[in-house]
């Protein structure tokens, strides 16, 4: 039971910070048709400015605000200099242009940092356990992160849901087209839009660097992943990237917990721990396979969108 | 897809075959005469890579349909050699058949739930699919696991050792990228492949026309990742090794990258383009240990600045010489 709860808290967590990084992703993919493979490196770029500026600066939260300023300029350059000129291009040209961006930086950052991974110390006040009953401890720093995690949940959906802004890009999720033929700058909104998607991605990478390794390449296997929570979620739909989001964090952290166990039953630790990691990373691409066959459009899709 | 790709199996296709496969056929020759034998190893690499590019381009190119998985058929041919030879099953006339039958199941049973669907979903769920192999090969325990598997030696012909030779393996590997390239010639030329093409164009046209365009893609599909299942047999052959690392996505988009070098639905191309690529990646990794910086942006310039490849450069400015005719 008590195993159970810490997993369904570890899942949570996980499912939050694959929100944050999803949120970006379907919004530049659903209103402007554009698929960037790049998302993934803007989470390990963020991850990086807040390791490079939390040890410059000594304090986690100047750190933090650094970073994610940094990170918004960065998105907003690359949308500048590359993105933009993407947008009418297939989806072909998009895959390859952002591959190459992704070989660029996942180099680059080995370059400039070092291939070995960086530390982050976890911030002092959120140092310590809390106590779950039961004499079962859970880090507060995760606790924080899913705290995060659910405020930036609330604060886009007020965005999308109640404000203007938001209005528009609900609206060009549905038919860009038909928003620019109504006199809207789509230009300008897409920018808007990049910037902020960069940022939560960043911010993700940024949260996540205390407790995971911060490394070259370490944004792959976070990106694949946002593309199947948008994918099950329904693609441009924010609440279905929340809902995916969750549902992938929640799924692949308790498959990854009992596949160990189950399949401790008939090898050692060491080979139930490795089977496990590759059987309940392919039931997540299984549920994908199955809801794209099911509902091609995902769980939730945007309205309107054809 | 943007705007309409042409085919370039006509005219064009004969010569550049024949020089690509003479200059290829030479390769060991004249490393022997030069004392340059990396050389042969090096070029059968490039050739069994060329092979799984042009697998992709018979659905991506022909077929228009964007496969974002397709390292997964190299992999699963690989892993099914690795595994027998390991098992002390590893003659060709066991491995062989069986890498081409475990790789042309797995197309069947995924082209079968991924071709319904169409575009954007299509390449996520060839990612996904593409994936799960990745993730079955790490799950591998007893055949490394997330290391891979350094294998005993090579497949045996009949019990002969006859693959260890270094320039018997290379025309083997030769035969094969030379055999498939013709057949895939062939059959595009062939109704097969101009139903293909026309589903690519229109699909609908093509249903009403009474074809079966589910079966014609499905049978492509199904080809197409035997071939790269194939690849697969002679990767494991010439690395002596399997590693999750063959079924990777980012191999997958190296594939799309060859592909596009060569220009979309030009398989001589196809074969040119992942030459050009590895000869590429092979110089700039001479040049400094962090070659990606310079590859990557090489790659962004190229989609940003061509369309359609080499082989679309060179149409277009045949065109504009014969006054803007289209074909």
């Amino acid at each position: 039971m008590s195993l159970l709860a810490i997993q369904v808290l570890n899942g949570l967590q996980l499912g939050l910070l694959m929100f944050l990084v999803a949120a970006g992703l379907t919004l530049v993919f659903g209103v402007m048709d554009f698929i960037n493979l790049a998302h993934g490196v803007q989470y390990m770029m963020g991850a990086y400015l807040a390791a490079t500026f939390i040890g410059w600066t000594g304090h986690f939260v100047i750190g933090l605000g650094m970073a994610l300023i940094g990170i918004m300029v960065f998105g907003l350059l690359l949308e500048r200099v590359m993105f933009r000129h993407l947008y009418a291009r297939s989806h072909l040209d998009q895959v390859l242009a952002t591959f190459g961006l992704i070989l660029f930086l996942n180099q680059g950052v080995k370059m400039v940092w070092g291939a070995a991974p960086l530390g982050v110390p976890v911030p002092e006040w959120f140092q310590g356990s809390v106590l779950l009953g039961d004499g079962i401890l859970y880090p507060v720093y995760r606790f924080v992160i899913i705290g995060s995690g659910l405020l930036m949940a609330l604060v886009l959906w007020l965005v999308v849901e109640k404000t203007r802004l938001g209005m528009l890009v609900r609206a060009g999720a549905s038919n860009a087209t038909m928003l620019s033929a109504l006199g809207v700058d789509v230009r300008k909104l897409f920018m808007v839009i990049f910037a902020f998607g960069t940022m939560l991605a960043g911010f993700a990478g940024a949260m996540a660097a205390p407790i995971l390794s911060v490394e070259p390449g370490m944004g792959d296997q976070v990106l694949i992943l946002a593309f199947v929570v948008i994918v099950i979620g329904g693609i441009g739909s924010i609440r279905g990237a929340f809902a995916g989001a969750l549902l992938v964090g929640l799924i692949d952290t308790l498959a990854r917990s009992y596949s160990v166990d189950f399949m401790r039953l008939f090898v050692g630790p060491a080979a139930a721990r490795g089977i496990a990691n590759g059987l309940s990373s392919m039931f997540i691409y299984l549920l994908m396979a199955l809801v794209l066959f099911l509902r091609p459009d995902g769980l939730f899709p945007s309205r309107g969108r054809t | 897809m943007s705007g309409p790709v042409t085919l370039s199996t006509k005219r064009s296709s004969f010569w550049p075959v024949v020089v690509l496969c003479l200059g290829l056929a030479l390769v060991p020759v004249v490393a022997v005469l030069t004392k340059q034998g990396h050389w042969v190893s090096l070029t059968t690499q490039m050739m069994i890579l060329a092979l799984a590019a042009l697998s992709l381009d018979l659905i991506l190119g022909i077929g228009g349909l964007l496969s974002f998985g397709h390292a997964a058929f190299i992999g699963l041919g690989a892993y099914t050699t690795g595994i027998l030879i390991q098992e002390g099953k590893g003659d060709l006339l066991i491995a062989l058949p069986m890498s081409l039958a475990v790789s042309g199941l797995f197309a069947f049973v995924t082209g079968i739930v991924a071709l319904r669907t169409r575009g954007v979903v299509f390449i996520m769920i060839t990612l996904a699919f593409g994936q799960m192999a990745f993730f079955a090969a790490q799950a591998l325990y007893a055949y490394g696991g997330d290391d891979g598997l350094t294998l005993d030696g090579r497949s045996t012909v009949f019990g002969l050792k006859l693959l260890s030779n270094k320039i018997v393996f290379y025309y083997l590997t030769f035969a094969c990228l030379a055999g498939c390239l013709l057949l895939l010639q062939r059959l595009s030329r062939a109704r097969f492949g101009r139903v293909l093409l026309g589903a690519r164009d229109n699909a609908v046209r093509m249903e009403t026309l009474g074809y079966d365009v589910f079966r014609v893609r499905l049978m492509a599909y199904v080809l197409s990742g035997m071939i790269a299942g194939l690849a697969g047999f002679l990767l494991a052959n010439h690395t002596e090794f399997v590693s999750p690392a063959y079924a990777a996505w980012q191999r997958s988009g190296d594939l799309i990258f060859m592909v596009i070098i060569g220009g979309v639905g030009s398989l001589w191309g196809a074969v040119g383009g992942a030459l050009t690529y590895l000869l590429l990646e092979e110089g700039l990794s001479g040049l400094t240990e962090h070659w990606k910086v310079i590859f990557g942006p090489l790659i962004i310039l190229f989609v940003l600045l061509t369309h359609g490849g080499i082989d679309g450069v060179v149409a277009r400015v045949r065109d504009r010489l014969a006054g803007g005719r289209h074909d």
